[in-house]
């Protein structure tokens, strides 16, 4: 049974905004009959606000539950705010997801992509970027999944929203791989191709966004790590690339201590934030 | 939510008998000897193991008790079966047959052993779940080792032709080895391992109310095995490990209470399960019957809903108290749907809203009529939030 948070139970039992629009603005589908899972999604747009939304799923309690928060979270936004949203976004404000249902937020996030792919607030359609986006030839919709026709593009998004690193994340996320997994070789392609072309981004930060970025990874990717072996770390201070921490519980005084510091504080917050982070241990 | 537990799901697990565990009861308490050992205190746990090794016998109608080897579960079953016989045998004969719906537990060890040179055909099956005879004809060669033919299909309750396999096979090559994967056969028809002419078969006590973490093997007096547990003496040297008594006892009474239901399975639960089928079918227009009207255990059914997804209908009828499992591919955690159901090429429309029910003989009729009277508004409130509207609404004019 999967471990489902509430939110996700209460909003697969009672779905919100369930249905069509039949005079909608903008209208986007993601998924298919075949995959096991398929959404529809319809809008109506009033002086660039999406006034109503309303969908229609055919798959799991999770992709119901991700489609219904996916209309509550619009409706009222402006469609530039609409547009910002990831299926990160989705899955937090569903409490979570399991790993496995990841992919069910990731089709929430493209059929609102699809919707406001060709959505101009004057009815002007970019000719250039429809073209891009019906062209097969093009590298980013070149399929690389054949079994879930999943392309470059739609595995670049989830790896840029969601931080992800393996083939295995990357099923979770967009299911690609996850048939015959022939494909498992060109998705690695993809993630070391995609961690390549980006720098890390660093400089361009203010010192408060800085300190807010730094402690955001050491909450949300070291600590849980640390607490399920009994201990936690604590920042201390941030100067520039120096990071000082403190450890408590179990790993304060374990010999393993340092190595546990040096190998996964500094490895974690290197591959977030570059290689010339350093982390000092104070008492 | 309610506080009613309907179970249908008895060929994923059942409930224990009262009977087999209070058999069971004296050998985790005062019986604690080791069979093995000498001394009188250690007779009543080797008796007992030797009288629930009869029962098993006799539950399988083998000819010698010597030939019912106790395991853990089904799995271990099939891989001492199968890997132990390989290991034994002439390295020569590298040629496999097993059909494309056997379950995972066997169907991996297959996979595997592709990996270490063996060549395997995968026999496939019609639309009704039924195995392509002449196609095994086919296969079966000089140098094939092995048939592996499950007895009844877990998704479909689909039962083989078990005796016509074997004629098949030892016709063809009399030194190949036919062994039957028996789980879900077990307790729910007669299995004659004689009659059937079969020469290995696995079963689980778990699938007929004993408890989990007890299998047990057959293996006719002319088959040779390499042990894959090495050890002790135990089990003629065919499993080492000290012998596991209490769940020994607990397989060997719940196999004998088997025999004596089995003209109630095959009878009243079978009832009970047409009367689930034809009132599904009857009341809701996107539900098909996926096998159609080939042979098949009495206590299951698969069905599928078409236009909607398997997952969220058990989340709704858990909601209610009922449990049932589905083929699709979103329960398993693995994104594809059920292998048995995509060879027997059932719909994609209806493949994913898949439901497999299984009864036991603890199921009721009011248990059934429950079911019958909230699955229809289940079924309906998933339909709504569908985007197929257009298909649904056809064959609900179909239909009418």
């Amino acid at each position: 049974m999967w471990d489902y948070s509430e939110k996700v139970m209460d909003h697969y039992r009672n779905p919100r905004n369930v249905g069509s629009i039949e005079d909608a603005d903008a209208v986007g589908l993601a998924g298919s009959l075949t995959c096991g899972d398929q959404l529809k999604i319809y809008l109506k747009i009033k002086d660039n606000i999406v006034t109503d939304a309303k969908f229609q799923t055919f798959g799991c309690g999770s992709a119901v539950a991700s489609s219904s928060i996916l209309t509550e979270m619009i409706i009222g936004k402006t469609v530039d705010e609409v547009r910002k949203i990831t299926n990160k976004d989705i899955a937090d404000e569903l409490g979570g997801l399991p790993p496995e249902k990841m992919h069910c937020s990731v089709m929430g996030y493209e059929a609102l992509e699809d919707a406001l792919k060709n959505y101009k607030k004057d009815g002007y359609v970019d000719l250039d970027e429809l073209n891009n986006v019906n062209n097969p030839q093009s590298d980013e919709n070149k399929i690389i999944c054949t079994c879930f026709q999943v392309t470059k593009k739609v595995i670049i998004d989830a790896i840029k929203n969601n931080n992800l690193k393996t083939v295995d994340e990357i099923t979770n996320y967009t299911k690609a791989g996850g048939a015959c997994g022939r494909c498992r070789g060109d998705i690695q392609k993809v993630i070391d191709e995609y961690y390549q072309n980006i720098k890390p981004e660093v400089k361009e930060l203010t010192p408060t966004q800085w300190i807010l970025k730094v402690n955001n990874i050491i909450e949300t990717q070291i600590s849980p790590e640390l607490v399920k072996d009994g201990g936690d770390i604590e920042l201390v201070d941030i100067k520039d690339k120096k990071v000082y921490v403190k450890l408590h519980g179990m790993c304060s005084g374990c010999k393993n201590s340092t190595m546990t510091l040096k190998l996964f504080v500094e490895t974690t917050l290197k591959n977030a934030l570059g290689d010339d982070i350093e982390v000092i241990e104070v008492n | 939510m309610e506080e009613r537990l309907i179970y249908l799901d008895n060929n994923a697990t059942t409930k224990i008998d009262e009977r087999v565990l209070e058999a069971m009861m004296p050998y985790f308490k005062q019986e604690y000897a080791n069979p093995s050992s000498m001394y009188n205190f250690s007779k009543k746990s080797s008796n007992a193991i030797k009288e629930a090794r009869g029962k098993v016998k006799d539950f399988l109608n083998a000819k010698d008790e010597k030939e019912i080897i106790f395991t853990s579960c089904g799995s271990e079953s099939a891989n001492t079966a199968i890997r132990g016989f390989l290991n034994y045998n002439d390295k020569t004969k590298k040629h496999i047959i097993t059909s494309a719906v056997e379950h995972p537990c066997v169907l991996n060890v297959y996979r595997n052993l592709e990996k270490q040179g063996y060549k395997v055909d995968y026999i496939g099956v019609n639309s009704n779940g039924e195995i392509n005879l002449e196609e095994l004809k086919d296969k079966v060669k000089q140098d094939t080792a092995l048939v592996s033919i499950m007895w009844a299909n877990n998704e479909t309750g689909i039962l083989n032709p078990i005796e016509k396999i074997s004629d098949i096979v030892k016709t063809k090559n009399p030194d190949t080895k036919l062994f039957v994967d028996g789980v879900q056969a077990a307790g729910k028809v007669p299995i004659d391992v004689q009659s059937a002419n079969v020469d290995m078969l696995g079963i689980s006590g778990h699938k007929f109310h004993a408890p989990k973490g007890i299998g047990a093997l057959y293996i006719n007096s002319k088959t040779m095995i390499t042990p894959l547990i090495i050890g002790g003496h135990q089990e003629r040297g065919k499993r080492a490990g000290t012998e596991n008594t209490p769940y020994i006892v607990g397989i060997g009474k719940a196999a004998e209470l088997a025999c004596d239901n089995l003209q109630y399975e095959m009878t009243e639960v079978k009832r009970l399960r047409d009367k689930l089928e034809s009132g599904i079918v009857k009341s809701i227009y996107n539900a098909r019957v996926n096998t159609g009207a080939a042979q098949r255990v009495p206590n299951t059914t698969n069905i599928g809903f078409e236009y909607i997804e398997g997952e969220l209908i058990l989340l709704h009828l858990s909601d209610l108290g009922i449990c049932a499992s589905s083929g699709s591919a979103c329960t398993s955690g693995s994104l594809e749907p059920s292998h048995v159901l995509r060879a027997m090429n059932v719909p994609f429309t209806a493949i994913h809203g898949s439901i497999r029910w299984s009864l036991s003989r603890f199921t009721t009729e009011s248990e059934i009529d429950y079911v019958l009277e909230k699955l229809p508004q289940v079924i309906e409130s998933i339909a709504k939030i569908s985007p197929y509207q257009k298909e649904l609404a056809q064959l609900k004019s179909l239909r009418a």
